[in-house]
């Protein structure tokens, strides 16, 4: 069986990555930016898997549980954030939620 | 030389001092009675213990000592001070006149203040001054003897503005403390110099028996001045006492103090605070003998300031600032005294003046008490018959300062006089004479003007005119007999016991050595005949002719100005010294260098960070978005940085 060479994995990794960066920095809806913060954390965790793969170590596998259960909890307090400010300011448009400045 | 532990010593402060600390704090509470009772019995009991240790100090042999070392006070390294009190014949005597005279005036005060609602306060701060008295006094060592002489000004201060709610009164209360700083400015950097040098050689003491044993030290020329170290060190000491004891250029504090309560003023400003000069120079005399030109200078500052105060003195028409002009005068014939090496007779001029300079004041007191307040000698008068013990007593008062034969005044000036004679000071004694001329003038004039010719009285207070009361009398009383036999303790040599006080005094001042010996009897009439001449002009002005003053002083219209204005001094040192002082300290320092300087260099260093706060602050948006973007392109920069670690 013909496998997978290392590097696509990584390119797909650092696509996924970009596109979900871009998805934080241009997209206004605070829901979406922080589905697009999900992605890059799942690009991470595929490079993650890759490498270990590769370089039969079992240290990536085991960060990438961490990761996957840090994002649980960071999806469950930031969906909670969000739903907090919609109920303050009837907007879920990270422009519009810019209270904390000069 | 003998000296003896005296523990009791230490009762002399105590006694003052819990004085104070009753009157400050039980003495509002408990009433007036209380007041009047302890604030007196305070010094009274002070006065009999200091009795008991001069009994006990004239039991020993000549030359004897008490002494008492309440704690070490000052150990650094080798220097080493302690609170130490040292009772020898000299501050045996100062211990007595300011305890018995200030008991005195204590009691007085009681019918003095009888209508005053601070009562407590002001028996708090007398107390507290006899207390500075009694520590400059009993002060065993240079240091402590500043710390009561400190005390004494403070106390001075507290007094004068007494009634602080008058602004006049609380400007001269500032007034009498500023001058006194100038020359306690003198006073320390005299204990320095003394420190520094005696410290050099290893003396590391100011005791005033240390001091004397290393007098060789002091004699020495100093290179950095090229004079004896006891030129610089006296003329600095000296300096310190003409602010304290009124003399030229400082004395223009002590005029003004007369607006404090009437005691006050007999007992600070007249018998025992501004003594505190001479009895420094003359406790330290083994170190102004080595100095002839500090002696020189004292002698004619000494003879100077006397004659010149009692020429403003005769025609004031303030009855205490005649009085106040008599101090600075008879201040001086102290210093005179001192300045001609004869310490002994400047120290006893000291207490025959607090007998009767201080029974001067009192009488003045109760001649104002009667008049509710009047001090113009020109709305007195005739007052003699609603009046008689007060009359009595400043008569007898008056022909002591005036130096009659027989009263105290008499054998303290003379002797002063004839050792200024001897020594081959003729200058100052004919200054000296003249001033005797003038002294009986001025103090006869105000006996005249007061206490003879028609009643020129405000009718409204000629109604309740009225004898003082016997709190008030009893002391005028006891001091008039001092007066009269003050003086008796030291009688012409030869007669009876002859100059006891002098010889008792020896041990401490030295003996006092004439260049030339002419008859003290010639001398005494000299000096008699000048009083008198006095006397017959004031009764030939202020009785014979009484028209006649005010003719004199028109004809010489601008002598007069000047005198009554007191030779402008005031507006002089105004002029020269405060106008320009408040020019550095308002418009230079205050505006430009606090407000300009300092305010600017603070507030535009503030300024800076606040602007440059308001222009940075920009960068923070509030949107999460910017946030991300500038951490991404960190987190680029580091990945670059280790790419480049790596590729390099």
């Amino acid at each position: 069986m013909m496998s997978v060479p290392p590097s696509w994995f990584m390119a797909l990794g650092a696509l996924l990555f970009a596109i979900g960066a871009a998805g934080v920095l241009i997209r206004r809806n605070v829901i979406v930016m922080l589905m697009a913060i999900e992605l890059m954390l799942n690009a991470v965790n595929l490079t993650f898997i890759a490498l270990s793969r590769s370089l039969g170590s079992i240290d990536g596998q085991v960060i990438v549980l961490f990761v996957i259960t840090v994002a649980a909890a960071e999806a469950a307090t930031g969906l909670a954030i969000i739903i907090a400010a919609f109920r303050n300011r009837e907007t879920v448009n990270a422009d519009e939620l810019n209270l904390m400045r000069w | 030389m003998m000296t003896a532990p005296f523990p009791a010593l230490g009762l002399i402060l105590l006694l003052p001092a819990l004085g104070v600390a009753f009157n400050i704090f039980l003495g509002p509470r408990l009433g007036r009675r209380a007041v009047n009772f302890a604030g007196p019995a305070a010094i009274f009991i002070a006065f009999g213990v200091g009795c008991w240790a001069f009994a006990t100090l004239l039991a020993m042999p000549p030359g004897s000592a008490l002494t008492v070392t309440l704690w070490p006070w000052i150990e650094a390294g080798s220097f080493h001070v302690d609170f130490a009190l040292r009772m020898d014949a000299l501050s045996a005597v100062m211990t007595l006149v300011v305890s018995g005279v200030g008991a005195l005036i204590h009691v007085y005060s009681a019918g003095y203040m009888a209508h005053d609602e601070d009562y407590a306060r002001y028996f708090a701060y007398m107390n507290l001054f006899t207390l500075s008295m009694l520590i400059l006094v009993l002060a065993d060592n240079l240091l402590l003897m500043f710390v009561g002489w400190e005390g004494v000004g403070l106390c001075s201060y507290l007094l004068i503005a007494f009634w602080y709610t008058n602004p006049e009164f609380a400007y001269n209360g500032r007034k009498a403390f500023v001058v006194n700083r100038i020359g306690d400015a003198g006073f320390i950097l005299g204990i320095l110099t003394l420190v520094y040098v005696l410290g050099a050689h290893g003396a590391w003491t100011l005791a005033f028996t240390d001091m004397r044993a290393h007098r060789d030290i002091l004699a020495e020329v100093w290179a950095p001045f090229g004079v004896p170290v006891a030129t610089v060190a006296g003329l600095l000491l000296f300096l310190g006492a003409t602010g304290k004891s009124a003399q030229i250029p400082l004395y223009v504090w002590l005029p003004d103090a007369m607006v404090g309560p009437t005691p006050v003023s007999a007992l600070i400003h007249a018998a025992t605070m501004v003594t505190a000069g001479v009895y420094m120079v003359v406790r330290l005399n083994f170190l102004f003998i080595l100095s002839p030109t500090a002696m020189e200078l004292i002698a004619t500052v000494a003879g100077v300031t006397s004659f010149f105060a009692a020429t403003i003195a005769i025609v004031q028409p303030d009855i205490k600032r005649v009085l106040a002009y008599s101090t600075i005068s008879q201040i001086g014939y102290m210093f005179l005294g001192a300045g001609v090496g004869a310490f002994a007779s400047g120290i006893f001029h000291v207490m025959t003046h607090a007998f009767f300079k201080a029974l001067l004041f009192l009488c003045a007191g109760s001649v104002i008490h009667a008049l509710d307040g009047e001090q113009d000698m020109n709305r007195m008068g005739g007052l003699w018959r609603k009046l008689p013990i007060t009359y009595a007593t400043m008569l007898i008062a008056t022909l002591a300062i005036s130096a009659i034969p027989g009263f105290s005044g008499y054998f303290s000036k003379d002797l002063i006089l004839e050792s200024a004679f001897n020594s081959g000071h003729f200058k100052l004694w004919l200054l000296g004479v003249i001033t005797a001329d003038l002294t009986s003038f001025y103090m006869f004039r105000l006996i005249f003007m007061t206490f003879h010719g028609s009643s020129r009285v405000d009718p409204h207070r000629a109604e309740h005119l009225h004898e003082s009361p016997p709190v008030m009398t009893i002391p005028l009383f006891i001091l008039a007999v001092l007066s009269i036999v003050g003086g008796w303790v030291n009688l012409p040599k030869g007669l009876l016991w002859g100059d006891a006080f002098v010889r008792f005094l020896a041990p401490v001042t030295g003996t006092y050595h004439p260049m030339i010996e002419v008859s003290g009897a010639a001398i005494s009439l000299i000096a008699l005949a000048s009083t008198l001449l006095g006397i017959l002009f004031a009764w030939l002005l202020y009785i014979r002719q009484p028209e006649l003053p005010g003719r004199i002083s028109d004809a010489l219209a601008a002598l007069y100005r000047t005198l009554l204005h007191k030779y402008y001094i005031d507006e002089l040192y105004n002029l020269v010294v405060s106008r320009p002082l408040f020019w550095i300290a308002g418009p230079v320092l205050a505006r430009r260098v606090d407000k300009g300087g300092i305010d600017g260099v603070v507030d535009g260093s503030a300024l800076t960070v606040e602007n440059s706060g308001e222009a940075v602050r920009r960068v923070e948006t509030g949107n999460v978005q910017h946030y991300v973007l500038v951490y991404l392109f960190g987190v680029i920069a580091i990945a670059a940085y280790y790419v480049y670690l790596v590729i390099r």
